[in-house]
This record gives structure tokens, C-alpha cells and sequence, in this order.
């Protein structure tokens, strides 16, 4: 019963989808297109869609096995955590949860936006039930989440056992907040395309919707990568895995688009490319999903592989990127572009930044590509791997962080005063710090020693913005940049600090034996049998000393019998100054276990880091929106 | 903004689509086949695995007539499976030498005994040192070695019924 209603809900949003873009073609006259309608359609549009997901939760948690997908994903003796974040653990949940956020932000954009006119608003209502619609259809056609399977089987398959971590519960949802919340700033751009008003008010309908995906898809990276770091157990907290890119590319264009939004809300400049931004960063969502989905890319995140669905969400995506992209070149050229600017300004620095970031998206879509181009031209069979992503983005990614000494201490238009004084700060700390770098740790590659020199350079540039100025009357914006830029700073510091000093000790030891790594001595103890609430395991335990005081690890080999896996369960040890990391693996015939410890200086600062850029995003999203609460009560009191 | 520079995302995202329904109408075949193939097999000498039957060296491979390698392990559970269709490919007439990974004398014994012993020489290779040189890196696996002892083909994990028409062809080309 509760499958079926969902099922029925769903049916009922696509339709209102449907309903939604008739009306914004025209469909109902100038009544169907009145903005109290559209409103109402995509408010019905998202509820039910929310009703739909709400009784696919349902069904996971009483673990009715009478369907399809919780039988195939689900058992009934699984802790409640999983069996609610089982819900979107697999192929059919995940693009419901995906068609819910999209649905969701369609009728919040209906009910609050406020800045646009009422047919710009409408056209971005269109295109948003244009996708809604597209992708109700593949969810109604090739991926029914409702599905029934009889005879109901006695139990369930069981979930991934890497996927049984809380993690699960909340990076995916994060993730998709981010990708989908992307989906407004498109629909917005195509709706301000449709009409001929790209300009700043455009800009400031889509800026708080960039900045709240941007923040989801921060938090939801950087929780992707410490879970990764820990799950799997394989010391590393990036990989360049292509479904690790599907998430970076979006993130590129969106922070890329954040920052030329501004330019085009407060400046009326960069009208094309802040166009052009907008359509990129949901399209590279899209081209996200589809090569997550398809399985057309090999990755070690093994989703449901079905050439089915991945053609059918290419033809979605040719749809809706191919028209939108012929839509901007139509109606580009017809775009007077806003002030002019000096090219040493501070919209100056934002081009170059765009112009980076870019380069970056493009250099790492080329690269998750390249092993499918190759393929297709020659033949040849090739796998593209950090050594190229590293050497190629990494220099980018340092001019970018040499670009951020500068360009916040710039003035807006023209820059006429004297530059280096206020340059000064972060290039003094910085060249210490490749000083000191020199003379501390002569041994460390180039680009980690620039990447420690420009983190700590960057750390006063960064809050450079506030001095100066009164703290208290500071817009919340400025703080949030302030407090984002602190935290690229810290994440680059980790990133150095990791690949500069960490020390990696893969050995074969019996019990009694002691291990140096790094500053540490670990002394391998025992392995002893462990259970838990569904798995057993082996579990080694460590005392890990360094001078005082000891720290004991006990890392894991699981075993989960539903469905029959091993997995590795490292252990960390967090103190201030870095982590020990403790894996694990086999026991030789001679009875000696494969141990394998890294001791990684500061490496939490990246995923800190991360934390502060999202702080700092959420802290100018808070401003803004009070800002404008606030410009809007004058306006309304002005004409009371 | 000129002409031609209004189109270039749209042709970048027609060369994307271009690929990629390239790569759905034509599936991965993700096979990975040894760069060995084609090349000599390289020196060993290996120690009889079990009692009673000969050990394994690579110049016993270049005997003027093809040979097939199989690499098992007594502890692998597909090289069961695989175990009757080696004796079938015995009786049509393919020699078949064998390295055992990893393995202990008396559990070959016993693997011989229960599962059948197609094999005309095995020999042990107790840290895979010889599998790894052989570019293969799982049990079971199987080679198809010319006269010359040159590799002329790799079969990865257990041989199923269905394979036995490719292997018998590989081993035709190799006489």
C-alpha cells in the first residue's frame, strides 16, 4: 500500500511538472501564467514528491521485503542507520532523493524569489519543470523505485558493507543538496536567457542559491574525502577517481560562478561569462550523475551498471545542456556587457580567478575523459591516474592560491594607489616560510614547498580584508569570505603538510614485534576475534607511543555475512599535530600479519579547511539574505 | 562576443555526447591481457610442489610441442571447479604443466587426490614469485605456451565449459 501511494504520488508531481511548463509555454493564457498559479503547481509539484521519498524511507525502515529495491538493499537484522540511509544507498533511491531536491528547489524558488520580475521568474520555473520533468520520466520509466517483487523473499540482500557507515547517511544527501541547488542558478540563467534580462538582478536572484549549493557541495567533498580516508583504508584523501571528479567539476564551476556572480550583482560586469557559469556548473552535475551512473567510466564507487539508464540520462542531458547552450548562443550577442574595468582591479583578479578555475574544470574533465578518447582513437586501453592530475593541477591550483594574496586586497574598477604596501603581509609571511621551509626540511618536493609557503602567506591575506575597517558595521559577507579564504589556506597547509612529510611503513610482523614510524613506536601486541552488531572480525591491538604516554589502535579486518564481505577497518589516533594511521591486511603461512602505518603531519588541517570554507560561505549566505530582508522593509516602509 | 567563440561549448558538449554513446554502443571489454603474450616465458626452476611428481622449470616449457600452464593453489575454490575441465582437455590431448602458488606439500597431495591430477609436472612456487613474473596475479590462471616456449595466450580465472572451444583453438594455433 505505502509502495503504491508513493509510486501514485510520484506519478502526480511528474504530472504537475508537466502541467508547469505548459503553463510557462503559454498554454493557459495570461492567467496560466500568472505567477499565483506557477506558484501553487510547484508548491503541489514538491510536496508530493517529498510524500513519494518519504514512503520510500518507510518501506526501508519496516524492511518490507515485498519490494523489489529493499530486498535487494536491505536486511531486516541491520542497525536502523542503515536501513534509513539504505533508502538512497543505491541506484533507484538516489535519483528519487535526487528528483525530490530538484522538485523541492523548484517550488522554494516559486514561493520566495522575490527580485525578479514575474515572466523571468515564470521562464525559470519552465526550465526548472522542463528537468523535473525529464527526470520524473526516467525515474517513472527506467528506474521505478516502487517496484514489487513476488513471492517476497524470507530477508533481504543486505547493503554494501563499505556503504555501513554513518558517512552514508549524510555525504550523498549533502552532495546532491549541492548538485541539484546548481539546477536554480541554470534554470534561473536560462529563464533571464529566454528574456533578455541578464543582468544584475539576475545576479542576485541566483546568488544565494550558488552560495547555499556551493556550501553542500564543500561540506560534501570534503566529508566524501575523510570518508574515504578512513573507510577504505588506503591512506589517501583524494584519489582522482572519476566519480570523485564528477563532484569536483560542478564545485570548479560553482566557485568560479560565485565569484563572477558578484561581480555582475554589484557591478553589472561579466554578464556572458556569469551566463555561461550558471549553465556549466549544473551541466557538469549532470555530466556528473550520467558517468556515476552509467558505469561507462570504471571507478572504484561500483554503482548499478546499466547502459539502459545511462542512454537514456544522456539524452536527457544532450536535451537540456544542448538547448541551453544553443539558447546562450542565440541570445549572447544581443548582451551589452556592464562597466568597463581596469585589469588591475578587483574584478581584474575575479576574471583571472574565473579564468583559473576554468582552466582547472577543464583540465580535469579532459583527464576523466581522456582514458574513453583514447580508447576511441586508437584503441588503446589506458587508465589517467594522479600523476597527472597532480602535476597538472596542482601548479594551477598554487597561482590560483598566489592570485588570493592579491586580488581581495585590490579596489573595485580602478587601482591606482600603491599596490605593494598592502600586498605586503601576505608576501612576507610567505617568503619566511620558503625560507624556513629551506632550512627545516631541505628534502620536500617543489610543489608541496610552495604549497607550505603560499598557505601560510595566505593566512594573514586572508583576513587582511577586515583591517581597516569597522569590525562591527563589516557586512557578514565580507567576514564570509574572510573566514573561506582562512580556510583554503588551512586545507592547503594539510595538503602540503601530507604529501610533504608523511612517512608510510608497510611491514610483516608478528606479535611482540615493534614498528618505527615517523616520531612513533608501535608495538604490535595481539589479534584477537571482535563482533559486532552484524559482522566479525579480527582485531589487532597496537600500543603506539611517542616520548609519554601511550595511545593503543585497533584496527580491523571485517567480515559482513550479508552479503559475504572483508573489509579493512583502519584505526586513527588524532592528536593535534597529525594522525597514525593503522591498517589491517593478511596473515602469511608463517603467521606474520601485513601491517601497514602512516604517520601524516597535520593532514586534518584539510578537511578543517574545508569546514571553514563552507563556515565562511554560510556566513555570507546568512548576510546576504538578512541584507536584503532588510533593504527590502526600507523599500516597503518607504512607500507605506 | 564573436560568432564562432558563441558555439564552442556547444561542440565541446557534441564531442562529449560523441564518445560516450560510442562507448555504450560498443561495451567495455575489460579484459587485461598480459604483456607477456608474445614473449618468451621467463627463466624459472621451480621445486616439485608434491611427492611423486616432477617440479617445473622454464626450459621444460620450450619442448618442441605447445604446453598449457595452469597456476592453481590447493586453498583456491575456482581451481576446483576448474579441475574436471582440465582432465577434459587431458583426454582430448593438451599437455598441461602446472604451478602451485603459495602451497603446502600435503595439501597438493590431497588436492590431487580428491579433485584429479592433469598435470605431467607441478611446481611449487611458494612465494609467487614465478606468478608475478608471468604477469599474473590471481589462481587460477592459464597459459598457453608454444614449442619455442613463447606465451601465446592467458586465460584469467577458472576455465569454464564455455571457453574450452578458445582454448582448444589457441592451442591449434600454437603447434
Amino acid at each position: 500500500m505505502i509502495a503504491e501511494a508513493g509510486l501514485a504520488a510520484l506519478w502526480l508531481a511528474a504530472a504537475l511538472a508537466a502541467l508547469q511548463l505548459a503553463l510557462s509555454l503559454g498554454a493557459g493564457g495570461e492567467q496560466g501564467r500568472a505567477i499565483a498559479t506557477v506558484r501553487a503547481v510547484a508548491i503541489g509539484q514538491g510536496l508530493l514528491t517529498a510524500i513519494a521519498f518519504a514512503a520510500l524511507i518507510l518501506l526501508f525502515l519496516r524492511s518490507d521485503m515485498s519490494v523489489l529495491l529493499v530486498a535487494e538493499n536491505s536486511h531486516s537484522q541491520k542497525p536502523w542507520l542503515y536501513k534509513f540511509a539504505g533508502a538512497w544507498g543505491n541506484h533507484e533511491g538516489s535519483m528519487l532523493l535526487w528528483v525530490m531536491v530538484l522538485a523541492l528547489a523548484g517550488a522554494v524558488l516559486a514561493l520566495l524569489e522575490r527580485r525578479l520580475d514575474e515572466r523571468t521568474l515564470g521562464a525559470s520555473l519552465g526550465a526548472q519543470a522542463a528537468l523535473a520533468l525529464g527526470f520524473f520520466a526516467f525515474l517513472l520509466i527506467a528506474s521505478n523505485p516502487f517496484e514489487r517483487l513476488s513471492p517476497a523473499p524470507i530477508d533481504g540482500r543486505g547493503l554494501n558493507p563499505l556503504l555501513q557507515d554513518p558517512g552514508l547517511a549524510f555525504h550523498p544527501p549533502t552532495l546532491y543538496l549541492g548538485y541539484v541547488g546548481l539546477s536554480v542558478a541554470f534554470s534561473i540563467a536560462v529563464g533571464g536567457l529566454i528574456r533578455r534580462q541578464v543582468g544584475p538582478a539576475i545576479a542576485r536572484a541566483m546568488r544565494p542559491w550558488v552560495l547555499a549549493a556551493w556550501i553542500m557541495l564543500t561540506l560534501g567533498i570534503t566529508a566524501g574525502s575523510y570518508w574515504a580516508y578512513y573507510e577504505l583504508g588506503w591512506g589517501g584523501w583524494w584519489f582522482w577517481d572519476p566519480v570523485e571528479n564528477a563532484s569536483l567539476m560542478p564545485w570548479l564551476a560553482a566557485t568560479a560562478l560565485l565569484h563572477s556572480v558578484n561581480v555582475l550583482a554589484a557591478r553589472g560586469g561579466l554578464r556572458a561569462w556569469t551566463m555561461m557559469l550558471a549553465l556549466v556548473a549544473f551541466s557538469m552535475s549532470m555530466v556528473g550523475t550520467f558517468l556515476v551512473r552509467s558505469g561507462i567510466l570504471t571507478s572504484v564507487h561500483a554503482f548499478a551498471v546499466d547502459p539502459t539508464r545511462g542512454s537514456f540520462i544522456l539524452a536527457l542531458l544532450t536535451l537540456y545542456i544542448g538547448g541551453a547552450l544553443t539558447l546562450f548562443a542565440l541570445r549572447i550577442v544581443d548582451v551589452k556587457e556592464g562597466a568597463q574595468f581596469d585589469p588591475v582591479s578587483r574584478e581584474g583578479g575575479l576574471v583571472a580567478n574565473n579564468l583559473l578555475l576554468s582552466v582547472i574544470l577543464g583540465i580535469v574533465f579532459v583527464g576523466t575523459l581522456y582514458p574513453l578518447i583514447a580508447e576511441a582513437l586508437s584503441g588503446e586501453k589506458l587508465s589517467v591516474g594522479p600523476p597527472y592530475f597532480n602535476s597538472v593541477a596542482s601548479p594551477l591550483a598554487l597561482i590560483l592560491a598566489a592570485l588570493m594574496l592579491i586580488a581581495p586586497q585590490l579596489r573595485w574598477r580602478r587601482d591606482a594607489a600603491p599596490i605593494l604596501p598592502r600586498l605586503a603581509p601576505g608576501m612576507l609571511v610567505a617568503i619566511a616560510a620558503l625560507v624556513a621551509s629551506f632550512i627545516l626540511a631541505p628534502g620536500i618536493g617543489l610543489l608541496p614547498r610552495l604549497g607550505l609557503a603560499l598557505g601560510a602567506g595566505l593566512l594573514p591575506a586572508s583576513v587582511q580584508p577586515l583591517f581597516g575597517r569597522s569590525l562591527r558595521r563589516t557586512p557578514l559577507a565580507v567576514w564570509g569570505m574572510a573566514l573561506a579564504h582562512l580556510g583554503v589556506a588551512v586545507a592547503i597547509l594539510g595538503m602540503a603538510s601530507d604529501s610533504a612529510f608523511t612517512r608510510e611503513r608497510l611491514v610483516a610482523a608478528r606479535p611482540g614485534d615493534t614498528v618505527a614510524v615517523g616520531p612513533w613506536l608501535v608495538e604490535f601486541r595481539q589479534v584477537m576475534p571482535a563482533a559486532g552488531a552484524n559482522w566479525t572480525a579480527l582485531e589487532a591491538e597496537l600500543r603506539a607511543s611517542r616520548g609519554s604516554g601511550v595511545t593503543v589502535l585497533k584496527p580491523q579486518s571485517r567480515f559482513f555475512p550479508e552479503p559475504p564481505t572483508t573489509t579493512n577497518e583502519a584505526a586513527i589516533d588524532t592528536s593535534w599535530n597529525g594522525q597514525l594511521y593503522a591498517v589491517l591486511g593478511e596473515r602469511d603461512e608463517q603467521g606474520r600479519w601485513q601491517l601497514r602505518l602512516w604517520w601524516k603531519p597535520f593532514v586534518t588541517l584539510i578537511w578543517l579547511g574545508g569546514m571553514l570554507i563552507a563556515l565562511g560561505g554560510a556566513l555570507a549566505l546568512l548576510g546576504r539574505l538578512v541584507r536584503e530582508r532588510r533593504q527590502r522593509r526600507n523599500v516597503e516602509e518607504a512607500f507605506a | 562576443m564573436s560568432r564562432a567563440v558563441r558555439f564552442v561549448p556547444l561542440l565541446v558538449l557534441l564531442l562529449f555526447v560523441g564518445f560516450v554513446t560510442w562507448r555504450l554502443l560498443v561495451p567495455n571489454d575489460e579484459k587485461i591481457r598480459s604483456r607477456l603474450t608474445g614473449q618468451p616465458v621467463p627463466a624459472f626452476t621451480l621445486a616439485p610442489a608434491t611427492g611423486g611428481i616432477a617440479g617445473l622449470s622454464s626450459k621444460d616449457l620450450a619442448s618442441g610441442r605447445p604446453r598449457l600452464l595452469n597456476v592453481f593453489a590447493s586453498w583456491c575454490v575456482p581451481c576446483i571447479a576448474e579441475a574436471p575441465l582440465l582432465d577434459e582437455l587431458k583426454r582430448s590431448g593438451v599437455h598441461i604443466d602446472a604451478i602451485a602458488v603459495r602451497d603446502r606439500p600435503e595439501d597438493v597431495a590431497a588436492f590431487l587426490a580428491n579433485h584429479g591430477n592433469p598435470f605431467e609436472r607441478i611446481g611449487s612456487d611458494p612465494e609467487s614469485r614465478v606468478q608475478l613474473s608471468l604477469g599474473s596475479s590471481g589462481v587460477p590462471e592459464s597459459f598457453i605456451v608454444d614449442g619455442k616456449g613463447i606465451i601465446r595466450y592467458q586465460h584469467m580465472g577458472p576455465i569454464e565449459p564455455g571457453d574450452l572451444p578458445a582454448i582448444r583453438r589457441e592451442w591449434e594455433a600454437a603447434k
